[in-house]
């Protein structure tokens, strides 16, 4: 996984409440056996006039002028600003994978779906959580100032803006631990592979027919 | 102290290591897969070298996005007329026969939606931590399983571990007392539910329903309701063991057996919250004073009884939620104030893992029997959770009833739920929907769900529009 430490980075703000993941990358591109490239369909729906197809060549599909990721002052950007609730639904983690392979780097939002915001952690894509208030300070900023970028520095827990002022942020240690170093998850945990055995060998005894399953 | 509730059993049960940074190692005792959030895993797997830790707690069959036609199934695999669906039902196979991973594949008896065929095979059994790239694993909550969905990192992290890195829920307590009045099913108390807590309502909790309501339902009412704890923010949902759990498992393909079975038993009968547990929240509902409910709007929190009428944006204060009732209604092209039971249908869906059950389809049948779909409305689709589900039906008779009513009967899948096949709606077309989420283009590109129960969607494919079934003629 790409490591996560301090990143710089344009604002682009996605204003609505409850954004799904049928949204964040509708189900026709699902089919993908891929992890990557799901980028130019990330918000297909919203970013475009057309209905989009998968394999197609987006680049001259009709966009919709009214979508903020379609404007130039947000060309490039890699921070996220959302609403409430953001990532409900599926569990599809085809919705990070959009995220990141668009260029979004972190996503600051009042609150996130649980399966959604786990699987940013296993994506390099950083989630923070900030109070409903400080979010729609940053609504108004990042709408003020054309070019608005914001500094997250995760060894500090801090969100730096343009005027110096520190937001800081909590983030579970472990996750912030996999973060900082681009962890392999499955590597750490077959570290403990003596104490998955052994936890099998107890459950065995208690509880057999766990023990006889799929044939 | 104070004792435990179902949620703390499960999870001490299955607790392979406390770290100190306050992750934790569970045991995953089952895990079901399928094509569209599995491939990435597998290729992740081949990649590092790795091999699953256990054949035998994994199950696989293919469900979201094969064809639901009769002539297209029958074709087989290599007869997908969209490549990237073949594709990846092709990958699903060859990845469990590669791995030796038991897979009831497209056209086997046994194949069915995830969630349908888990636990009429007895593949998920009360007791276990169960989990799927699916969000609506909660489903196998109805029986007291730790279940919920996981992301594609996290099947090929429980492919290649057994366990899953997690953190411990919160506990909330939703109780149902009552009775329901006639007419009123296990999909109108979850809608009631996620109504009332909203969709947000449930995130970082472990929900268990509890009260006279869950009581009195079926394990199928139960799977229904724990299916949809997701659109209410929860990944888990559950629902305690008792005698209707036990005696649902009882014979099913692999459930144990024998000496086996009496010693599952004594274990699942512990699966219940001690009277003295403490829960984080509680949620208390008048299952009596629930009506047959309808979304009228772009999240499932958005729904109304069927005798009511659309919210109008400019009674609500909070302008987060005006703004998200003004898009949803000119999404849906319905207008504030007027009554639920006025919106028209173009197309019936009825069938998903919430409900596509044998009991579903028999509550569907019982009002399109002797009936026609009106005129005006399009298609009606039947789409059976699972091959059993379909068999069991057929054999019934229900399928007849469908067929002369002027539905369509089809082959289970996942289907118009998430539209990834051929069935979906068309831009503007309103549809009576049993299944989960009416979520903007959810079933179609520019499409508009009403999420109902079996029976509201068979009698707004009666008559044409969203009607009350308690007083349809």
């Amino acid at each position: 996984m790409r490591a996560f430490t301090v990143h710089t980075g344009l604002v682009a703000p996605m204003d609505r409440a409850n954004v799904d993941t049928d949204m964040i990358i509708p189900k026709q591109f699902l089919k993908s056996i891929k992890r990557s490239g799901f980028g130019p369909n990330l918000f297909d729906e919203l970013r475009y006039l057309d209905e989009g197809q998968p394999g197609q060549d987006c680049a001259n599909r009709p966009l919709n002028p009214e979508f903020p990721l379609n404007w130039p002052r947000y060309e490039g950007a890699s921070v996220l600003l959302a609403r409430e609730n953001f990532g409900c639904g599926s569990s599809r983690e085809h919705a990070p994978w959009a995220l990141d392979d668009y260029g979004f780097r972190a996503i600051i939002a009042p609150s996130y779906a649980d399966i959604f915001f786990n699987n940013c952690f296993k994506n390099g894509l950083l989630p923070i959580v900030f109070e409903e208030n400080i979010v729609d300070d940053l609504f108004k900023e990042a709408e003020i100032a054309e070019g608005y970028e914001l500094i997250v520095d995760l060894p500090r827990q801090v969100v730096v803006k343009p005027s110096g002022e520190e937001l800081p942020f909590e983030i579970d240690e472990f996750r912030k631990h996999c973060l900082l170093e681009g962890l392999d998850e499955i590597g750490l945990t077959l570290k403990e592979t003596d104490a998955i055995r052994g936890y099998e060998s107890q459950r065995e005894k208690t509880c057999p027919w766990l023990f006889h399953a799929i044939k | 102290m104070a004792g435990k509730t179902l949620y703390d059993k499960l999870w001490d049960a299955h607790l392979v290591k406390q770290r100190e940074d306050g992750s934790a190692l569970i045991y995953i005792d089952r895990h079901i897969l399928h094509e569209v959030t599995s491939p990435q895993a597998f290729e992740g797997l081949r990649l590092a070298g790795r091999k699953p830790w256990r054949l035998d707690v994994n199950v696989a069959t293919p469900d979201h996005n094969i064809s639901t036609d009769s002539a297209e199934r029958a074709a087989g695999v290599d007869a997908i007329p969209d490549e990237t669906s073949r594709i990846q039902v092709k990958t699903l196979d060859e990845n469990c026969d590669y791995f030796g991973i038991r897979e009831f594949k497209m056209n086997e008896m046994g194949q069915g939606i995830v969630h349908v065929m888990g636990p009429e095979l007895g593949a998920s059994l009360p007791g276990m931590t169960v989990v799927c790239g699916d969000s609506h694993t909660a489903t196998h909550g109805a029986f007291a399983c730790l279940a919920h969905g996981i992301g594609t990192s996290e099947v090929e992290h429980v492919l290649a571990t057994q366990c899953l890195v997690t953190q411990k829920m919160k506990n909330m307590l939703i109780r149902v007392d009552g009775t329901l009045g006639p007419g009123v099913t296990a999909k109108d108390v979850v809608l009631a539910i996620i109504g009332e807590i909203g969709t947000a309502g449930g995130t970082g909790y472990a929900i268990e329903f509890a009260g006279q309501v869950f009581r009195d339902m079926s394990i199928e009412g139960r799977m229904t309701v724990c299916n949809m704890a997701i659109e209410a923010g929860a990944r888990v949902g559950m629902v305690a063991v008792d005698d209707k759990s036990i005696d649902y498992f009882k014979g099913r393909r692999f459930a144990p057996t024998g000496e086996m079975w009496d010693q599952a038993v004594e274990y699942w009968r512990t699966l219940q919250s001690d009277d003295d547990a403490v829960f984080d929240a509680t949620v208390e509902l008048d299952g009596s004073a629930i009506v047959p409910q309808v979304s009228w709007g772009t999240s499932p929190e958005m729904v109304a009884p069927v005798t009511g009428s659309i919210p109008r944006p400019e009674d609500e204060t909070d302008p987060t939620k005006r703004q998200g009732i003004e898009r949803a209604l000119k999404y849906m092209g319905l207008v504030g104030g007027s009554p639920i039971s006025d919106i028209p249908v173009d197309r019936v869906f009825i069938g998903s893992c919430t409900n596509s059950r044998i009991e579903d389809l028999r509550a569907a049948a019982a009002v399109a029997k002797g009936r026609k779909v009106a005129n005006s409305v399009k298609q009606v689709l039947v789409v059976p959770g699972s091959q059993m589900v379909k068999a069991q039906a057929e054999s019934e008779g229900l399928d007849k009833i469908f067929i002369a009513a002027g539905m369509d009967w089809r082959e289970p899948g996942c289907s118009m739920c998430l539209a990834m096949n051929a069935d979906r709606l068309g831009a503007g077309e309103h549809c009576a929907s049993t299944s989960n989420r009416n979520f903007e283009g959810r079933q179609g590109n520019g499409g508009r769900t009403h999420l109902v129960s079996p029976a509201m969607a068979a009698a707004a494919a009666i008559a044409g529009h969203i009607t009350d079934v308690r007083t349809l003629d």
